[in-house]
């Protein structure tokens, strides 16, 4: 047939040799470390438990940009809201893990709905669909606040406070509770958006609105359910970040830009970038916190922004950012 | 027999400019139609009039079904599939992934469509983990049509499928047109700026002139018309 040469695939993943290498070396350097010295190993699974929780939220952001162009402000308070749904639920002597469940399903038609009534009205504009997330923000401050007040409320422990032993290293239950349930919703995620036919339809969706209507997709549905998956995704964060910050309107505001650095790290369009980043960042501070003396509590925040800054002046689209390039 | 699309008076507009000043035109089953004219004529316009992508007004008859105020996902649901400028295809997914969501109104599997569309287009199979952006621009215009195959549509709108492309790829794609036309008994809509081209392939064609028919008629007496010849045709 003319014309039809065939031609090298191209790589075109948005990877780059060098990112993989670096990412490579420091999986290398956590193993060695880890197999050296013992507090290097508790560190790292528990920078990793952190990190993972910082990677589901900044995956939230990612998927409601890829499909909406815009960071959700309110990303946070909406999961630190459907954490106090489940504190509620667990008052009503609801076991905990079916409380969990339970507020995944309440969380996800929150999301559709304030996709729904708030966001599909005005999303032809972007600076109102991001005054409306800020809007969100403090709406949902102002009613968690209202409702169940501003001090700390303590849920049932999830995992427990046992701790295991794999030789002179300790690691606590939780933090790889929180490890396993981060990362599998996650899996799940991607399994959906990767083999179901409704995960390509929402990924066309938020790819190209206009082609995706003409073969048939209800492209705003798709948008709605796109901000219901979000806002689990934020529920699970938000669930596991409770056992260790417990349960105040505020639990969720650092939590949330550490999401934003790590999505950003990711490159912002990237799914596996946002939770790659979340766990690099969340690993990097934990192990600088143990290992830098002048890297307090107080300069997390800012050495995470520093870090960001680093890595967004050599690679101005993130580690896993694509260069723009769009047909105009 | 009803045509199988039929188009009275039908006007459009974007913003303050008026697109289509009242088109009228039927398409028979199992023909090939095609709408010529020049740039800003209204052609690509007549095609988003019946897709839904842009607001319309007027009687439009889609196999005895009103179109009425059915939006794109509605029309390509009753089975009408829309190739539009620029292909429609997603760059960024697989060549598999732009055929299964051609097929994303159907139920079932697309594997016997995909089986079907490979006797066209054997080259899918090998590519089809391929990145469509990454494919040549006879190749994307070739997976559109693959696209729009898998969707089993009654009616194919095609925009323009010559556009960029070298002249022998242009004979290629039309002759595939023509024998999914033949073979398959796909209706074809095809607007396009090669009046040629298109007037070979198609039995009847329409000219349009600042957003309303000008002539219509069977495809060989338009290739006689004396303003066609000169306009269109450049003899």
């Amino acid at each position: 047939m003319i014309g039809l040469a065939k031609r090298k695939t191209a790589v075109s993943t948005g990877v780059s040799i060098p990112v993989l290498v670096i990412l490579l070396a420091a999986a290398v350097f956590l193993v060695i470390g880890s197999l050296v010295s013992s507090i290097f190993a508790q560190q790292t699974v528990a920078g990793l438990a952190q990190g993972a929780i910082f990677g589901s939220l900044a995956l939230a952001l990612v998927l409601i940009y890829r499909a909406t162009e815009v960071i959700n402000f309110a990303q946070g308070e909406l999961a630190m809201a459907t954490t106090y749904v489940a504190y509620q639920l667990t008052l009503w002597h609801v076991t905990y893990w079916l409380a969990f469940f339970l507020t995944l399903l309440i969380a996800f038609v929150l999301g559709v709905v304030i996709q729904v009534v708030v966001i599909r009205p005005v999303q032809h504009s972007v600076i109102a669909v991001v005054i409306i997330t800020v809007g969100l923000f403090i709406l949902i401050d102002g009613l968690v606040a209202w409702k169940w007040g501003a001090d700390l409320k303590f849920m049932p422990a999830p995992f427990g406070n046992q701790v295991y032993h794999a030789g002179s290293v300790a690691f606590s239950r939780q933090d790889l509770g929180t490890l396993l349930v981060t990362i599998a919703s996650v899996i799940v995620l991607w399994l959906l958006f990767q083999f179901t036919k409704l995960g390509l339809a929402m990924r066309a969706a938020a790819l190209r609105p206009a082609a995706a209507s003409l073969v048939g997709v209800r492209v705003n549905w798709m948008l709605a359910l796109g901000w219901g998956l979000a806002a689990v995704l934020g529920a699970v964060a938000g669930l596991m970040t409770e056992p260790t910050q417990f349960l105040q309107p505020t639990m969720m505001q650092a939590i949330l830009l550490y999401a934003f650095a790590a999505a950003v790290l990711g490159g912002l369009e990237s799914p596996a970038g946002a939770v790659i980043g979340g766990l690099s960042l969340g690993v990097f501070l934990n192990l600088i916190g143990q290992y830098v003396g002048f890297a307090s509590a107080e300069l997390r925040l800012p050495i995470a922004f520093a870090l960001l800054l680093l890595v967004l002046l050599l690679k101005p689209n993130g580690l896993f950012g694509r260069r723009q390039v769009r047909r105009v | 027999m009803a045509p199988m699309l039929e188009l009275e008076n039908v006007t459009a507009r974007y913003g303050p400019v008026q697109a289509l000043h009242g088109v009228s035109l039927s398409v028979a089953e199992g023909e090939i139609a095609a709408v010529l004219g020049a740039n800003g004529a209204g052609k690509t316009t007549t095609l988003r009039a019946i897709s839904g992508t842009v607001r319309r007004h007027g009687r439009l008859q889609f196999a005895g079904r009103e179109l009425g105020g059915a939006g794109p996902d509605a029309v390509a649901r009753l089975g009408i599939a829309h190739v539009p400028e620029g292909r429609g295809t997603f760059a960024e997914l697989t060549v598999w992934e732009n055929l299964r969501l051609g097929a994303y109104t159907r139920r079932g599997s697309p594997k016997d469509d995909f089986a079907r569309i490979q006797t066209y287009f054997p080259w899918l199979a090998e590519r089809r983990n391929q990145q469509s952006g990454t494919l040549s621009g006879g190749e994307q215009q070739m997976l559109a049509l693959a696209r729009a195959f898998m969707q089993r549509p009654r009616l194919l709108l095609l925009d323009e499928p010559s556009l960029g492309l070298a002249p022998l790829l242009v004979t290629e794609i039309f002759r595939i047109i023509k024998e999914l036309n033949e073979n398959e008994g796909l209706t074809v809509l095809v607007v396009e700026q090669n009046a040629h081209i298109a007037l070979q392939v198609a039995q009847n064609a329409y000219v349009l002139e600042v957003g309303r028919v000008a002539l219509s008629g069977p495809s060989a007496e338009l290739q006689e018309h004396e303003s066609v010849r000169r306009s269109y045709l450049g003899y």
